[in-house]
């Protein structure tokens, strides 16, 4: 038994003993439990995919003479300005002014709110084209300036979603090749997308929500970000297998971090043929390794993880809540999945070549004492069901 | 008789010399097998081929000697879709759309994606598909 105080002494004093958790099961296959939870103060873990529910909080300051901004665009991507006057939310799946979206059908859907997240964080020199309605003390009515990240007051990146616990792998039952946020899906099951860092996923190595709650720092594309709350459909109830897994979405994260303290290598735009535009993010987080309980639970493999194959042709967009079967992420991660005796060829979403190295940066942060662990100040709710939008009448 | 080998070329056609028939010459006077994977030749544009081409060493450097009395440049690389590594984030959703295997993942441990631009026969799938934009076609 360790307490969060005695691993951040450690870490503090550059003695914490850092594993990821691609590397903890054969460590502690080899040492034993006991043995390596003595041992073991952290164990890093990490995922890079898509985050559609992303975005951020931009403060410009003011202009001479200063304006109230009624609407705002930047590099043609509107933003959100029903906050005070020169603040606005940029959301990752904002398309560009002007995009044809799927007028001509599958779209390219090239440029929008996850790309001016990416140029935004890279430095570049961006668009914003404000209008107004001007009032007494915001007097101006139009504004077309360039700026870069440097120039503003805040970015802060304020995410309602990111870090699934679980996703389904997406085939295709129709006859014609379909076009979704889980990749272009070919007819006749031809081929399969999942979307997880698998046995690397934070959710995944802490099931229970034991050590990430509300307060956990968490590493955001190289920023020391944090969890502000329960993610958006966060859904702690869902069924789970023998190992404790949630079968499905299950848990999620809502994350803020500094923008102007992250890498652009993790924080990239992304183009959904058919579909549209998101935000790919790297995210890392510690768990500390405060008894046995919680380490064997980080030795979670992928064979031990249970994904529910839908159909995206049918059940997921009429809400059919049908799961075809259940594949493990030992057997998508072979390239190759037997779904009701069909063999199918499976692409990803998620790089796990992305999450191993932020495991592993992560990991390098804590040992030389950079990043310290934080105690959550409330726990994620493990109980609640995500809930459907109903159609009512209206009432009488 | 000399053993055959077969290159990958990308030719280059400036804007003059787009309506000459340089293919059906190297086949017909060099006894070079062609197989075109790409092109985009058309009149009063500059044009690019992609193509295989199978014969003897002597008979490949004849040919080659014959495309370039025209202006056309040969490059022996053969690249007419490029992956750009440093972007590429290695998400595996190319693989499945690649019908030859040249975008694939060569080791299940890390998932990294390789492309062997042997193999690829510029089909311009992961072109489309790479949700990153880092596949791009040089024509």
């Amino acid at each position: 038994m360790k307490t969060f105080e005695q691993i951040i002494n450690r870490i503090e004093s550059g003695k914490a003993v850092v594993l990821t958790a691609d590397e903890i099961m054969d460590y502690v296959d080899k040492k034993g439990l006991a043995a390596a939870a003595k041992e073991v103060d952290v164990v890093t873990t990490a995922t890079f995919g898509p985050m559609c529910s992303s975005g951020c909080v931009l403060n410009f300051g003011h202009s001479k003479p200063k304006i109230r901004m009624s609407e705002a665009w930047i590099q043609d991507v509107l933003v959100y300005t029903g906050l005070a006057s020169v603040d606005v939310y940029l959301g990752a799946t904002q398309l560009r002014y002007n995009d044809p979206a799927n007028m001509d059908h599958p779209g390219e859907f090239r440029y929008g709110g996850g790309h001016v997240m990416e140029d935004l964080v890279a430095g570049k020199t961006l668009q914003l084209f404000a209008l107004s309605y001007t009032t007494d003390c915001y007097p101006l009515r139009e504004i077309r300036t360039y700026f870069t990240i440097g120039d503003l007051n805040q970015a802060i990146m304020v995410n309602p979603r990111n870090c699934y616990q679980n996703y389904n792998v997406a085939i295709n039952d129709s006859e014609k090749t379909i076009y979704t946020y889980m990749g272009t899906l070919e007819p006749k099951r031809k081929n399969a997308n999942y979307c997880s860092a698998g046995q690397l996923s934070p959710l995944l190595n802490d099931p229970y929500y034991e050590t990430i709650g509300v307060g956990t720092r968490v590493w955001m594309a190289g920023a020391q970000g944090l969890v502000y709350a329960e993610g958006t459909q966060h859904a702690g109830g869902t069924a789970r297998n023998d190992a404790g897994i949630p079968k499905g979405g299950a848990g999620t994260l809502a994350l803020t971090a500094d923008m102007k303290q992250m890498d652009p290598e993790f924080v990239r735009g992304t183009s959904f043929r058919g579909y549209g535009v998101s935000l790919a993010l790297g995210v890392g987080i510690p768990i500390p390794i405060l008894n046995e309980e919680i380490l064997k639970r980080t030795c979670i493999r992928d064979c031990d993880i249970h994904a529910p194959v839908v159909d995206y042709s049918v059940d997921y967009p009429q809400n059919t809540g049908k799961v075809i079967d259940y594949v493990t992420y030992e057997q998508l991660r072979s390239g190759e999945i037997e779904v009701e005796g069909k063999k199918i060829a499976v692409g990803s979403l998620s790089s796990y070549k992305k999450a191993l190295n932020i495991a592993n940066l992560l990991a390098d942060e804590i040992r030389k004492g950079d990043f310290l662990l934080a105690k959550p100040v409330k726990p994620l709710p493990k109980d609640t069901k995500m809930k459907p939008l109903l159609v009512r009448e209206k009432p009488s | 008789m000399s053993e055959t080998v077969t290159k990958k070329l990308m030719l280059f056609f400036p804007k003059c010399e787009c309506e000459k028939p340089i293919i059906y010459h190297l086949v017909k006077d060099h006894n070079l097998i062609v197989n075109i994977f790409r092109a985009k030749v058309t009149p009063e544009e500059e044009g690019y081929l992609v193509l295989d081409v199978t014969g003897t060493e002597e008979d490949i450097q004849q040919g080659m000697a014959f495309v370039k009395t025209f202006n056309v440049d040969i490059n022996y690389t053969g690249k007419g879709v490029t992956r750009d590594e440093d972007g590429c984030t290695h998400c595996g959703h190319c693989i499945t759309h690649c019908p030859t295997g040249a975008l694939h993942i060569a080791d299940r441990a890390t998932r990294e994606v390789i492309f062997n631009e042997e193999k690829c026969i510029e089909c311009l799938a992961c072109i489309r598909v790479c949700p990153f934009g880092e596949c791009a076609s040089v024509f």
